[in-house]
């Protein structure tokens, strides 16, 4: 048996399947230069290559496709924001991840299993049910639910009238599911590499040629290399990148800590997060409970771990789930994450004319990465950004015209 | 446990301090354009390597300066305000509130 299988392997018959074509050198120029590997730079030059018939694009990756923040989140995919402007956002997003799968021949995994948020206090009663009418209204499937719902919907919460943070009711958000975070950027980067995009790993930017408020030239370790227009989706280094622009942002960046068990027997259905207790939990398909997410107290560009902040969130998970407390933490990790001051991310035009951004995306970015590429995309063939994505644009800081969603996550800040 | 050194408490856990950005100079309000007034109140400097903040010690509310490693995770020295602020600063215009 293993000799067959090394002949197979080795037969010049069945090739071995390569999603992404080989490195090649750099072109001199390129109509769009995507800067950021990721899921929402792959995204992105899909949709451009697919939707706007651009196929002259270089996506550069400073390290290897998918393996900044596409790797470290924790794969949440929901829409219940609270301002209109977010949630009819979020909610295209949802409802392209529903047909990605089919949308890319690649399987994403998406699990929609409907997302439970946990209210400890009246004054979190008072913002789910305003969040509740808000989805609703934009045609989000989001309701309150009461103790005996909770109950039902996920047996094994701790439902003690005495615990430390008593849980009063919760939102529930039928729409809210998981997909597998490596397929969504490799099933965007394989297609796009079909039509002819350029990814290009291990290729880092070092610099930005600017000439009469436009970006000329993307200077990299592998030479430079002429631009039409240039995007940047770099979560983590936004601030830095863009700084190589001449574009200061409001970003603060801080690590955010999560961790996965060891496998478990499948008992928990629904995503359960809980705001006040800064932690939310889900069980993955191999039986994993993904746990997150903790951020770190000041700013910090290191994805080192910290024993505090784990002891916090096990903490804080075992008052949901007290029967977890023997079992064993099977990997931990950190991202750094683009903290915005009003917890929105800040995308579409730049102060430099053909210079787009993709920034800002905190805790929130990997649900977004299907409304983000196709936005972003129409952004870059259009010139200018649609009507869905303009209230995030950077020009709402001097207008002071924020959209606050500091209340709709649970990892805590 | 990570360890801050309080130029007032000592060696304290990092737990107890609480920090609320870079040392830096406001523009003049009275002078500064809108521009610059929300540059300077949205914009955040968000640097590698080595910054210059206000923390404080939370439990005795005492303000001071540190430097640390945005990379490394390092505090690399810390010291009261006064090494840097000899003399009392006045914000904003005194007229204003002259009554």
């Amino acid at each position: 048996m293993p000799w067959s299988l090394l002949k197979y392997g080795l037969s010049k018959r069945y090739p071995a399947r390569r999603d992404i074509p080989l490195d090649k050198d750099l072109k001199k120029s390129y109509d769009v230069v995507i800067i950021g590997g990721g899921g929402h730079g792959a995204a992105t030059a899909y949709h451009l290559a697919r939707y706007h018939g651009i196929t002259n694009i270089a996506v550069l990756e400073k390290g290897y496709l998918g393996g900044g923040n596409t790797a470290r989140n924790t794969t949440v995919i929901r829409s219940n924001y609270i301002t209109p402007d977010s949630v009819r956002f979020y909610k295209e997003s949802v409802d392209l991840f529903t047909r990605l799968s089919n949308e890319l021949g690649y399987n994403m995994m998406f699990s929609q299993r409907g997302q439970l948020t946990l209210a400890h206090s009246d004054a979190s009663l008072r913002t789910f049910r305003l969040r509740a009418e808000v989805n609703k209204h934009c045609g989000v499937r989001s309701e309150m639910v009461d103790r005996e719902q909770i109950r039902e919907l996920v047996p094994c919460l701790n439902m003690d009238e005495n615990a430390r943070y008593p849980i009063l009711g919760g939102l529930w958000h039928k729409d809210g599911g998981t997909a597998r975070h490596d397929a969504v950027v490799w099933g965007y980067a394989r297609r796009a590499a079909e039509l002819g995009v350029e990814i290009h790993q291990r290729t880092e930017v070092t610099g930005i040629q600017r000439a009469n408020g436009r970006a000329t030239g993307v200077e990299t370790n592998r030479g430079t290399i002429q631009c039409g227009n240039v995007v940047q989706a770099v979560a983590g280094m936004s601030a830095v990148v863009a700084r190589m622009a001449g574009i200061r942002l409001p970003i603060r960046v801080y690590p955010l800590q999560a961790m996965v068990t060891q496998p478990l027997k499948p008992f928990l259905d629904p995503l359960v997060s809980s705001a006040a207790l800064h932690c939310y939990v889900s069980q993955t398909a191999r039986g994993e409970l993904v746990i997150g997410g903790g951020s770190d107290p000041y700013e910090l560009f290191s994805t080192r771990s910290t024993l505090e902040l784990k002891e916090g969130l096990i903490a804080h998970c075992l008052e949901m789930f007290p029967f977890l407390s023997e079992v064993k933490l099977l990997r931990q990790w950190a991202g750094i994450t683009d903290m915005t001051p009003d917890y929105s991310p800040i995308m579409g035009e730049s102060p430099v004319q053909n210079y787009w951004l993709d920034a800002g995306w905190g805790t929130w970015g990997f649900k977004a990465t299907p409304v983000c590429g196709k936005r972003m995309a129409e952004t870059i063939a259009n010139g200018k950004a649609p009507d869905l994505i303009r209230p995030f644009g950077l020009d709402r800081f001097s207008t002071y015209a924020l959209s606050n969603e500091a209340g709709a996550t649970a990892a805590s800040h | 446990m990570k360890i801050m050194h309080c130029p007032l408490n000592g060696p304290r856990n990092i737990s107890e301090f609480t920090t609320a950005g870079e040392v830096g100079e406001m523009p003049d309000p009275r002078q500064a354009d809108d521009a610059q007034w929300a540059e300077h109140v949205w914009v955040a400097y968000t640097k590698v390597g080595v910054v210059k903040e206000w923390w404080c010690h939370a439990p005795t509310s005492y303000w001071f300066i540190a430097e640390r490693n945005t990379v490394t995770d390092e505090i690399l020295r810390t010291y009261p305000a006064n090494e840097i602020y000899r003399e009392r600063k006045h914000f904003g215009a005194p007229e204003d509130h002259g009554g």
